[in-house]
C-alpha cells in the first residue's frame, strides 16, 4: 500500500512538471524539448558506453566500487530496506540494476511486476532485442538473482484460482 | 470391497496373533533397530503399546480406488476426486476416509456394548450390539457425510489441516436403529441438550488414556429420525476404517458429528465439551471476520448443518469433445439439514445460468442427482461452473465463502475444465 502511494506521488509529480511545460507555450515548447532530445541524446551515448564497460569490469572485482558516473550510484541511501532514490528493494546486485536497468527507465516498471527469472530475462532480451539495451555481461546473471529474488511472482490473493493440473483427455461417448 | 474389509474380525484375529508373537520375542532395542530409529519415548510408552510403524496389518486403503488421494497416513485421511462420486449411493471404494486418531484393530464385535450415561439420563445403561439389532426396530437412509474442513485447500491465507479439496464428502445407505428409540427406552430427563459419543479409536501418542476425539449433536439433531447408531454401510458390515461395528450417524452435520467405534454415548444438560468441541475445532466464528484474523475462542460457535454444495460428478474434468457434442453434465446437490430447490450450471464464468433437472432426495438428508444437457457456442476452453440454492434460498458462492481460522465449510461452486474442438 505504501509502495503504491509513493507511485502515485511521483506520478503527480511528473504530472504537474508536464502541465507547466505545457504552460511555457507552443513555441517555446518546441525549441525547448528540441534542445533537451538532443542533449539527452549526447549524453546518454557517451555514458552508455562507459557505464557498460566500466559496470561490467567492476563486477570482476566485487571489491571495488562502482566508478563515480553521471548517475550517482556510488551513494545508495537505503532507508526501510529500500533504495531511497528508485524504491527498489536493498540487496545483491541492487547497484548493477541502477546502473544497467535505470539508466533508461524508471524503476517503476520494475516495482509493479513480478516475474521468474526466466520470464525476467526475457524482458531483458526484449530490451536488447529492441531497446537498445547493451550486452550486461557478467553483471546479467547478478541482475537476473536480484530480480528473481525480490520481484518474483507472489502468491494468488484472489478469492478462486485458475483451475490448475487439468488432465486433458478426449471424451469419448 | 476386498476380503479385509468384507470381514474385518478375521483379519483382526490374526494379525493380533502375529503382533503378541512378534512383541513376547521382541525388546525395545530390538523395536528400535527394525524401525531404524531410535523409539524416543520408549520410557514413557504405554504398556502393550505396538509402535505405529508396526500396524501394517490393516491397510485402510485396500480395497479403496486408486485415484483416491492419501492426505494423511498418520492419521490416514484420504480423499475421493469428483468423478468417483458418479454414483448416487457412494460404494465403499470411493468413501473419504478421516481420522484424528489410530483406526482400533482390536475390536470383536461378539462381545460388543455400547453404554449411555450422562448427567441427563434417567440411570445409565448398557446394551449389547446383539441386543440393539434385536429389540428395536431398523431403518435405512442415505445420508450425506461431509467432511466440516472440506474445500479448505481454497482458503487463503491458508487454513491448517488437512488440504481437502472437493472430495471429502460421500452419500451411502446406513442401516441401524434410530438413536431417539433407544433414549427413549433409557429414558432421559427434559434437561437434556447434547449427545456426546466415546469410540475406541487410539490416539496418536499411544497414550490410551488420551481421548481423540469426542463430539456430538445437539438433542433435537439426535431425536430426528434419521439419526442412527448404525451398524450397517450400503448393505454390510461398516468397514473398520468407517467405525466398525457401529456408528452414531448424524447426517447434514460435519461428519465428525458421527462417532466412529462407537462403545458410549453421554446425555449431557449442557453442551457437550468432549475433545475436539472447543477452540477452533469444528467451530467457526459468530461474525465475518477478515482473512487472517485472529478471533478469540469465545466468538467461536460450533459448526451444525452444513451450508448447500454441489458437485459435478462426470464428466471428469479436462474432457476435449468434438463442436457438434451436446454434453450431458451431472452430479448431486446438498444443503446440510435442507433440502436443494434448484441447480444451475454455468459455461461462461456465471454470466449466464442455466437450470438443470433436479430430483428430490431418497429420503431427508440424501444427496440429490442433477443433470444438464450442455452445447456449446463456438470451440475453445470452457468451464462448467455449478451452483445449488437451497430450500431458504441459500445459493453457493462463486468465489471462496469467508475466511475462518481452520478452513470449514468451503461450498464455493465446484468448476471443471473442458475443451471444445
Amino acid at each position: 500500500m505504501k509502495k503504491s502511494s509513493e507511485e502515485k506521488s511521483e506520478k503527480r509529480e511528473s504530472k504537474k512538471s508536464l502541465q507547466s511545460i505545457q504552460r511555457l507555450g507552443k513555441p517555446f515548447l518546441g525549441i525547448f524539448a528540441a534542445s533537451i532530445l538532443l542533449i539527452a541524446l549526447v549524453l546518454l551515448i557517451s555514458f552508455l558506453t562507459d557505464i557498460n564497460s566500466d559496470v561490467n569490469s567492476n563486477n570482476s572485482d566485487p571489491n571495488s566500487e562502482i566508478p563515480e558516473g553521471p548517475l550517482s550510484i556510488e551513494n545508495l541511501e537505503i532507508k526501510d530496506g529500500k533504495d531511497v532514490e528508485t524504491g527498489l528493494l536493498a540487496g545483491e546486485g541492487l547497484t548493477l540494476v541502477k546502473a544497467n536497468c535505470t539508466a533508461c527507465h524508471s524503476s517503476a516498471l520494475i516495482l509493479q511486476n513480478r516475474f521468474n527469472r526466466e520470464t525476467w530475462k526475457s524482458k531483458i532480451e526484449w530490451m536488447q532485442e529492441t531497446q537498445g539495451l547493451w550486452d550486461l555481461g557478467v553483471s546479467e546473471p547478478i541482475i537476473l538473482d536480484y530480480l528473481a529474488e525480490n520481484y518474483a511472482p507472489e502468491e494468488f490473493r484472489g478469492r478462486r484460482k485458475p483451475l490448475e493440473n487439468i488432465e486433458w483427455y478426449s471424451l469419448e461417448d | 470391497m476386498s476380503k479385509t474389509n468384507k470381514n474385518p474380525k478375521k483379519g483382526i484375529e490374526k494379525s493380533q496373533l502375529k503382533r503378541r508373537d512378534f512383541l513376547q520375542k521382541s525388546s525395545i532395542a530390538v523395536l528400535s533397530s527394525f524401525l531404524g530409529a531410535d523409539i524416543i519415548h520408549a520410557a514413557t510408552m504405554p504398556e502393550g503399546y505396538v509402535p505405529f510403524a508396526l500396524q501394517a496389518d490393516f491397510n485402510p486403503m485396500d480395497g479403496k480406488s486408486k485415484d483416491m488421494i492419501v492426505r494423511n497416513e498418520k492419521p490416514w485421511n484420504v480423499e475421493a476426486v469428483p468423478h468417483l462420486l458418479n454414483d448416487p449411493v457412494t460404494p465403499f471404494p470411493n468413501i473419504f476416509i478421516r481420522n484424528n486418531g489410530i483406526i482400533p484393530e482390536d475390536i470383536d464385535s461378539s462381545i460388543w456394548t455400547l453404554t449411555i450415561s450422562g448427567e441427563s439420563v434417567k440411570a445409565e445403561k448398557t446394551y449389547t450390539l446383539e441386543a440393539l439389532k434385536k429389540n428395536f426396530k431398523h431403518y435405512s437412509y442415505q445420508l450425506v457425510l461431509e467432511c466440516g474442513g472440506n474445500g479448505r485447500a481454497g482458503f487463503y491465507p491458508p487454513a491448517s489441516g488437512n488440504q481437502w479439496e472437493e472430495g471429502a464428502v460421500y452419500c451411502s445407505e446406513w442401516t441401524g436403529i434410530r438413536l431417539k428409540d433407544l433414549l427413549a427406552d433409557v429414558g432421559i430427563n427434559s434437561d437434556a441438550v447434547y449427545v456426546g459419543y466415546y469410540g475406541k479409536d487410539k490416539h496418536l501418542s499411544g497414550d490410551e488414556s488420551k481421548v481423540v476425539i469426542s463430539r456430538g449433536v445437539p438433542i433435537s439433531k439426535a431425536l430426528q429420525d434419521e439419526t442412527l447408531l448404525a451398524w450397517a454401510l450400503n448393505g454390510e458390515d461398516i468397514p473398520l476404517q468407517h467405525g466398525y461395528p457401529l456408528r452414531l450417524v448424524c447426517g447434514g452435520y460435519p461428519a465428525s458429528a458421527s462417532g466412529k467405534w462407537l462403545n458410549k454415548l453421554v446425555i449431557r444438560n449442557k453442551v457437550h465439551d468432549g475433545e475436539k468441541m472447543m477452540g477452533d475445532s469444528y467451530r467457526v466464528p459468530k461474525y465475518p471476520v477478515a482473512p487472517g484474523e485472529k478471533v478469540p475462542d469465545e466468538d467461536m460457535k460450533i459448526i451444525e448443518s452444513m451450508p448447500v454444495k454441489s458437485l459435478i460428478a462426470y464428466p471428469k474434468s479436462g474432457a476435449m469433445f468434438g463442436r457438434n457434442k451436446t454434453l450431458k453434465v451431472q452430479g448431486h446437490a446438498w444443503a446440510g439439514e435442507n433440502e436443494v430447490r434448484e441447480m444451475e450450471v454455468s459455461i461462461d464464468f456465471g454470466a449466464t445460468w442455466k437450470k438443470c433437472i433436479l430430483k428430490k432426495p431418497n429420503n431427508r438428508l440424501a444427496w440429490q442427482q442433477w443433470s444438464v444437457e450442455l452445447s456449446f457456442p463456438e470451440t475453445g476452453y470452457y468451464e462448467v461452473w455449478a451452483k445449488a440454492t437451497d430450500d431458504q434460498g441459500i445459493s453457493q458462492p462463486m468465489v471462496i465463502p469467508g475466511w475462518n481460522p481452520k478452513g470449514y465449510l468451503n461450498n464455493a461452486c465446484h468448476r471443471i475444465a473442458v475443451k471444445v474442438s
